[in-house]
C-alpha cells in the first residue's frame, strides 16, 4: 500500500469511532498495547526523542534500501501514537519518508483528541523520524 | 483530621456546588467533575462579582490618594488584610503582607530574612515532602551564604520521621521550613511539635500552609510560628495573591525585599528610609482587585465554617478511600494516618498521563505527574502519580463517577 492508502485506512478507522473522545483514546491505547516492545538494551537515553513529556525510544535501521522504525514508550497512549506513525512510514525508502505529507493527523482531528502538550510531543516524533530518513537518504546519495 | 472529626456539617453540598458558575458545564459531553483542587480551586460567583464590582465601581490606586475612589479602594484593600488577620488569628493586621503567591512569600523570607541571618556553616532544615517552591529558594540561599540544607526523611506511608528530625536539629539550625500539608500526598505534618523543637534550639520556623489553609483552622499565635505562606487561589479566591504572615519582631528586623514606591518613608538621592510594616514589603502598586476579591472568598469560608468544611471533606476522603481503594490494581500513594483532601494513586501497569487523559475524556479533571515534588517522587521510587483532590463543592456521587472511570481503565490495564 502507498503512504496515502495507509493514511486513508487510518482515517476510515477513526471515522467509525466518531466524536467519542473516550472511545478514540481507548482505541489509541489498544494500538499501543499491540506495538512490539523494544529490546531493553535499546531503551537508552541516546534513543529518547527530545520534546516528549513521556519517554519515547526510537531506533532505526536500513534494510534492503528501506528504513525500519522500532519504538517504545512508557505510556500506552504514546505507544499508540507512534504505532500509527510506524504503520504509515515503516519499511519505505527514506526519500518517501522525508517527503511524506501526513495529512491523516489533521483529518482525524488528532490535536483535539490528545491535547496541545501531547500534540507537541507527537510533532517531535514525526520530526525525529524524518530526520533519520533524511540522514539515510544523504548516506545513500553519497554512496551512489 | 482527628481534631475535626467530631464536627458534623450542616450545609447542603449541592447548594454550595450551585454557587460556583464554572462547575455548571460539560466537558467532552459529560458534566464537569473538578478534582484538581490542590492545584487551584474554583471561585464562587460572589468572588467573581467582587472582582467585577471593584473594577466597575471603585478602581483607583491605593494609599496617598485624597479622592473618593482612592479612599474606597484603599479601605477595601486594607479590609482584606483584616480578614486575613481574622482567618489566621494573627496578633496584628500589620503582620499580614500581600505577595503574588506562596512562592513569592517563601522567596521573600529566604531573601530578606535569610540574607540577614545566615552565614556559612549554618543549617536550614526542610523535609522530603516539600514542593519545589519550598526547596529551591533555600537552595539558592544556601548557595549564596554557604549554609547547609538538611532534609527530614519520610517513611513509605509519607509520614515525616520525627526521630530523624530530632537528630538534624542542632545549634547550627537557623530556620526550619516545612509544609503543613503535603500537596502530593495530603500528609498533615505535626507542625506544633516541629515548631516547639525548633524553637528549643533557637531556630525560627516557616510554614508553607498553601495546602493546609483550605482544609484546617490555623491559629498562628497558638502555633507560635514565625512565618507562614499561603495563596488566595487555593481558598476560593483569585490567582495572583499570596500571603506572608510574619511575627512583627522578625518583619521589623528584616531588610526590604524589593525597592520601589509604597515601601519607602522618605527618598533622597543620598539615602532612603523605609516605610513601616507591612508596606515595607509591598513595593509598587499591588494586585489591588484580586486582594479585594479575596475578602469575599474568606467570607465564603468563614460563613460555612472551616471546621464544617473540614468535616465534610473528611467524609469525602473516607468515601474515596472506600470506593477508589476497591478499584482492581489500585495503589494509593501516601497513606499517612493524618491526611487532608488528597487521594494520590497509581494503577499498576498504566501510566498516570494515560489515566489522566482517559478521565478527562469522561469530564473528570485530575492532576498527573510529579506535582512539583520531584525529590519526593524519587524517594518513593516513582515518576509521578494521579492526584484527585477534593474541595467543599465536590460530592460522593462525583467520587463514584471517578471510581467507575477507573474500573474501566483498570480493565484495560489487564486487572479484573
Amino acid at each position: 500500500m502507498t503512504i496515502n492508502e495507509v493514511q486513508q485506512e487510518i482515517i476510515d478507522e477513526f471515522a467509525i469511532l466518531g466524536d467519542d473522545r473516550e472511545s478514540t483514546i481507548f482505541y489509541i491505547m489498544e494500538l499501543g498495547q499491540k506495538l512490539d516492545p523494544l529490546p531493553e538494551a535499546d531503551m537508552l537515553d541516546d534513543n529518547l526523542i527530545k520534546g516528549c513529556q513521556s519517554k519515547v525510544w526510537l531506533t532505526t535501521e536500513l534494510s534492503d534500501g528501506n528504513i525500519r522504525f522500532h519504538a517504545d514508550s512508557n505510556t500506552d497512549i504514546t505507544k499508540g501514537l507512534i504505532s500509527l506513525l510506524i504503520r504509515v512510514l515503516d519499511n519505505r525508502p527514506p526519500d518517501e519518508v522525508v517527503d511524506a505529507d501526513l495529512h491523516f493527523i489533521e483529518a482525524i482531528g488528532m490535536s483535539n483528541v490528545i491535547g496541545s502538550q501531547r500534540s507537541n510531543g507527537f510533532a517531535s516524533m514525526i520530526k525525529q523520524m524524518k530526520l533519520y530518513a533524511l540522514a539515510y537518504k544523504s548516506k545513500i546519495e553519497m554512496n551512489n | 483530621m482527628q481534631e475535626t472529626s467530631q464536627v458534623k456539617y450542616t450545609f447542603d453540598p449541592k447548594a454550595i456546588r450551585a454557587a460556583f458558575p464554572v462547575l455548571d458545564q460539560e466537558v467532552n459531553g459529560k458534566p464537569l467533575i473538578y478534582f484538581d483542587n490542590a492545584a487551584t480551586n474554583q471561585k464562587p460567583g460572589r468572588v467573581v462579582k467582587a472582582l467585577t464590582d471593584y473594577y466597575e465601581q471603585d478602581n483607583a490606586n491605593i494609599h496617598r490618594g485624597v479622592h473618593a475612589l482612592a479612599e474606597r479602594a484603599t479601605n477595601a484593600y486594607e479590609a482584606t488584610r483584616k480578614a486575613v488577620q481574622d482567618l489566621i488569628h494573627s496578633a496584628e493586621a500589620e503582620e499580614v503582607i500581600f505577595t503574588k503567591g506562596t512562592s513569592e512569600s517563601i522567596n521573600l523570607v529566604a531573601q530578606a530574612w535569610g540574607s540577614a541571618n545566615l552565614k556559612a556553616g549554618d543549617e536550614v532544615i526542610i523535609s522530603t515532602l516539600e514542593h519545589h517552591s519550598n526547596i529551591v529558594p533555600w537552595q539558592m540561599l544556601c548557595e549564596r551564604t554557604g549554609a547547609i540544607l538538611r532534609v527530614i526523611p519520610i517513611n513509605d506511608a509519607g509520614d515525616l520521621l520525627m526521630e530523624e528530625y530530632d537528630k538534624l536539629l542542632s545549634e547550627k539550625t537557623k530556620i526550619v521550613s516545612v509544609n503543613y500539608v503535603s500537596n502530593s500526598l495530603g500528609t498533615i505534618n505535626p507542625v506544633e511539635e516541629i515548631i516547639q523543637k525548633a524553637h528549643a534550639q533557637g531556630a525560627v520556623v516557616m510554614l508553607d500552609a498553601a495546602q493546609a489553609i483550605p482544609h484546617l483552622r490555623i491559629d498562628v499565635q497558638k502555633l507560635n510560628v514565625d512565618f507562614m505562606a499561603f495563596s488566595s487561589h487555593k481558598i476560593y479566591g483569585p490567582t495572583g495573591v499570596g500571603i506572608l504572615y510574619g511575627k512583627r519582631k522578625h518583619l521589623e528586623a528584616m531588610p526590604p525585599y524589593q525597592g520601589g514606591g509604597e515601601m519607602i518613608a522618605e527618598v533622597t538621592f543620598e539615602k532612603t528610609t523605609y516605610n513601616e510594616i507591612p508596606y515595607k514589603f509591598e513595593a509598587g502598586t499591588p494586585n489591588i482587585a484580586d486582594v479585594v476579591a479575596l475578602n469575599e472568598a474568606i467570607s465564603f469560608m468563614q460563613e460555612l465554617g472551616i471546621e464544617q468544611i473540614a468535616a465534610y471533606e473528611e467524609e469525602l476522603m473516607q468515601h474515596a478511600n472506600k470506593v477508589l481503594g476497591a478499584v482492581p490494581g489500585m495503589r494509593p500513594v501516601g497513606t499517612a494516618a493524618q491526611k487532608a483532601s488528597v487521594y494520590s494513586f497509581l494503577i499498576e501497569g498504566m501510566h498516570p498521563f494515560d489515566i489522566g487523559m482517559m478521565l478527562d475524556a469522561r469530564g473528570i479533571a485530575v492532576r498527573t505527574g510529579h506535582h512539583c515534588t520531584q525529590p519526593l517522587m524519587a524517594r518513593l521510587g516513582i515518576e509521578g502519580t494521579v492526584r484527585a483532590s477534593f474541595a467543599v463543592y465536590n460530592t460522593k456521587e462525583e467520587i463514584d463517577a471517578l471510581a467507575e472511570g477507573l474500573h474501566k481503565i483498570a480493565k484495560l490495564a489487564g486487572h479484573s
